[in-house]
């Protein structure tokens, strides 16, 4: 048994879950698929359901910087839920991987519809906001660096 | 036992720039058994003595991961097979795995962290009847930071996350607490062994204790300054305790009230 | 009487000094030096500071003519016992490399010196039990210390004239002596005359007691002796307030009171360094020229010393208000966690030579304020 404890569905109500659930669609990416690209428009998220999936920047002369893996349970894409609804990362698969993919459009049309629905889904998106805002925060500290 | 006993280099291996591991075998008297997570101070000739904990255990065999950031580690890290150091020990208290019986495991190293929880890995493999799920969960800066990789490999369920990768890393990124997603335990009945820097400490112990883990099964492996080993020269002091006693290896419960006021 | 209790004169004083030396012991007493009365090795009762008290205040610290020529009517002077049972410096062991690169370590074995100590104050009798435990008590032992303790005869002396920054009654250490002496000893000077109670705590205290001229103990030196260290505890210059200070410490640990004394404190570890208790050290290591010999040196430390909690970034304690909140918390609150009693004894002398005057029992009487204790609760 997989506790997900932080998984972006586990956080709804059984209720908003099901309701969101009814906009999924099961996808499924081949090992190293472009999901989205920066900048791109965010009419999309996932919440992925097996693999790894790895979100990174653009720098010219490197390859993709990759700045955080996410995997199973892990709500990919936020950026569809505040204007300008464009990508500001771009996310590669690292291995194959299967998500429940959600049309953001009729998500916004739901949330805009239902007050109740919307708020709760806005405030799991925060939730996730919020701990990967530590988690950057935790890594900034750069704690196994050498000692200064 | 209070001044260094002698012991050879008898094995050194180089883990990443700046990080290698040696092994210690006794010229004649050996010291009592360490346990996992108790802690030797071994002496460089003529420059000093820190601590370091055992990251093997096998009969007499003392073997140390040691990272060259100061005068007696950078010693230590740079002594070659059959050089002579002193060693005093074993000290402290250590993870005291057997109590976990029949609970789910969470091994989370961070950094050098790995170190004193490799013991706790290889215990938990040798017995698997005896435990739950074992996960091992890893974190470290940098793909060639990583410590024992070889070995890490060939253990079943160990997840390891670096905070910057390199082109060839295919591996996740992020911090280790972000692993505790994808690791499979049961929090009621899961014991924790956790040993890195303390903000990734407490941002592990919190989180499991948030999510049910019982805080006395929660054990955490602590630094501060420690000079002496024996409890007599009050460096090492965190309040009430006195870490190379009642220490490295305490639980949440009296941990966490002391690493939240600031520089107690 | 059954107790045993004697009567010894100045000329048995002088005894006692002659019949201890004669036993090969090295006799350390308070003596008159550099304007201060200090702990030093002692040849003869002439050299014990006859006539002299001392007048104490936070930062103050004078000697002072007494009329009636009392040996011990003076309270706790600059040093304690601990620097000849825990010495400021000292060598633990040295290492030899050989041709071969074996290495050679040799224990430090430089016979103990056999100490009596007369003139041991009940507080630092006290304190001398509470450095034992610490050094001697728990799993691993000081067997330097030891070797010094063991060997130590301690000739203790009630207080009979505590000063302005005693507080031995509130830590429960004095005036009346405690257990862990050899000989006990209390000056009663009257119309009788000059004369020292004594009796004795040990088979050895027992039998350097009957070499020494005596006379059995009378009831008026009894009595007189008995009010006289009555009379001190009523007149304490200090208090604690009347509360748990373990607990004090416990909660106040955020308190706002740590900032107002950092203000003050300038972490110079005076205090630290007359605390009788204060035991806390550092090691360093040094090599001769060869290259080949190298010792391991111990001395005293302070925690109020920026580099003492030291970690491989920085120091844990790298305020002010976190080093005095350090010393003082340890001193009264986390001792008891640590090694089962207070840390404190109340002589005063981190008072005394605290060169702005911090007064830990006003420290701790403000935090106890700031608490939401009673005010003024336990002051004099």
């Amino acid at each position: 048994m997989t506790v997900v404890r932080h998984g972006f569905l586990g956080a709804l109500s059984p209720a908003h879950r099901e309701q969101l659930v009814g906009f999924a669609k099961e996808v499924s990416f081949p090992g190293g698929i472009r999901i989205f690209e920066e900048d791109g428009v965010a009419d999309r998220f996932w919440i992925i359901r097996s693999g790894l999936v790895a979100l990174d920047v653009h720098v010219p002369g490197r390859r993709s910087a990759v700045v955080e893996t996410l995997g199973e349970g892990e709500l990919l894409g936020w950026s569809w839920l505040f204007e300008p609804y464009r990508w500001h990362l771009g996310a590669q698969t690292r291995v194959a991987a299967q998500a429940y993919e959600f049309d953001a459009e009729r998500v916004r049309a739901a949330r805009a519809e239902d007050p109740a629905f919307g708020l709760a889904v806005t405030h799991c998106v925060a939730q996730v906001i919020a701990r990967r805002l530590k988690a950057t925060r935790t890594r900034l500290l750069d704690l196994y660096g050498p000692p200064a | 036992m209070t001044v260094p006993v002698p012991y050879r280099v008898t094995e050194r291996e180089a883990e990443t720039a700046d990080t290698a591991t040696i092994v210690l075998e006794p010229v004649q008297v050996a010291l009592q058994p360490f346990a996992p997570g108790q802690f030797a101070m071994v002496y460089a000739f003529g420059v000093g003595d820190i601590p370091l904990s055992v990251c093997a255990i096998d009969g007499h065999r003392l073997t140390h991961t040691v990272r060259a950031v100061g005068a007696v580690s950078g010693a230590l890290h740079a002594l070659r097979p059959g050089k002579t150091v002193g060693v005093r020990g074993p000290f402290g208290t250590g993870w005291e795995l057997p109590a976990a019986a029949g609970l789910d495991l969470l091994v989370v190293a961070g950094g050098i962290g790995l170190a004193p929880l490799r013991p706790v890995v290889r215990q938990a493999l040798a017995a698997p009847e005896r435990y739950g799920r074992l996960n091992v969960l890893i974190g470290a800066r940098e793909p060639r930071d990583l410590l024992y990789t070889e070995e890490v490999r060939g253990w079943p369920a160990a997840l390891t996350t670096v905070d910057r990768p390199d082109s060839q890393w295919q591996g996740e990124v992020g911090v280790v607490t972000t692993l505790l997603d994808r690791a499979t335990f049961d929090p009621p009945s899961t014991a924790a062994f956790i040993c890195g820097p303390e903000p990734m400490i407490r941002a592990t112990a919190g989180e499991l204790a948030h999510h049910g883990v019982d805080p006395e099964r929660i054990r955490v492996s602590l630094e501060r300054n420690m000079h002496c080993a024996t409890g007599h020269c009050g460096h090492c002091q965190l309040g009430p305790l006195l870490l190379c006693r009642d220490g490295p290896v305490v639980s949440w419960t009296r941990a966490r009230p002391l690493l939240m006021v600031r520089e107690l | 009487m059954a107790d045993g209790a004697v009567v010894i004169d100045k000329a048995g004083l002088d005894a006692l000094i002659a019949v201890l030396t004669g036993r090969g012991r090295t006799v350390v007493g308070p003596t008159v030096r550099d304007g201060a009365i200090v702990l030093a090795k002692i040849s003869g009762g002439d050299e014990l500071p006859y006539g002299w008290g001392v007048e104490l205040e936070a930062g103050t610290y004078r000697l002072r003519a007494r009329e009636d020529g009392a040996a011990f009517a003076h309270s706790a002077g600059p040093q304690s016992w601990k620097t000849f049972l825990h010495p400021p410096r000292e060598r633990q062991w040295s290492a030899d490399r050989g041709a071969d690169g074996e290495l050679t370590v040799t224990e430090d074995r430089t016979p103990p010196p056999s100490y009596a100590f007369l003139g041991v104050r009940p507080c630092d009798l006290r304190a001398i039990a509470i450095q034992d435990r610490v050094l001697t008590g728990g799993r691993h032992v000081d067997p330097a210390y030891r070797g010094r303790r063991e060997r130590a005869f301690l000739v203790a002396v009630e207080c009979t004239e505590p000063g302005a920054t005693c507080f031995c009654v509130s830590m429960g250490t004095g005036p009346a002596v405690g257990p862990g002496y050899d000989l006990a000893l209390t000056e009663v000077l009257d119309a009788e005359g000059h004369r020292f109670l004594v009796r004795s705590g040990s088979a050895e205290g027992e039998s350097v007691l009957a070499e020494l001229p005596r006379r059995p103990a009378d009831e008026t030196t009894r009595t007189a002796a008995r009010e006289r260290v009555a009379e001190a505890a009523e007149r304490m210059g200090r208090s604690m307030p009347l509360v748990d200070l373990q607990v004090l410490m416990r909660e106040t640990l955020t308190a706002e009171r740590w900032d107002d004394v950092a203000a003050r404190c300038l972490t110079c570890g005076n205090c630290t360094m007359v605390c009788p208790t204060c035991f806390c050290t550092s090691v360093e290591d040094v090599t001769d020229l060869s290259g080949d010999h190298a010792e391991r040196w111990r001395h005293w430390e302070s925690c109020f010393d920026r580099d003492f909690s030291h970690l491989q970034a920085g120091p844990v304690r790298d305020s002010s208000h976190s080093r005095y909140r350090q010393w003082a918390t340890h001193k009264l609150g986390t001792w008891f966690d640590q090694f089962g009693s207070s840390g404190c004894v109340g002589c005063g002398r981190c008072i005394v030579w605290c060169p702005v005057g911090i007064d830990i029992t006003e420290e701790a009487h403000a935090l106890n304020r700031e608490r939401g204790g009673a005010d003024g609760e336990g002051t004099p």
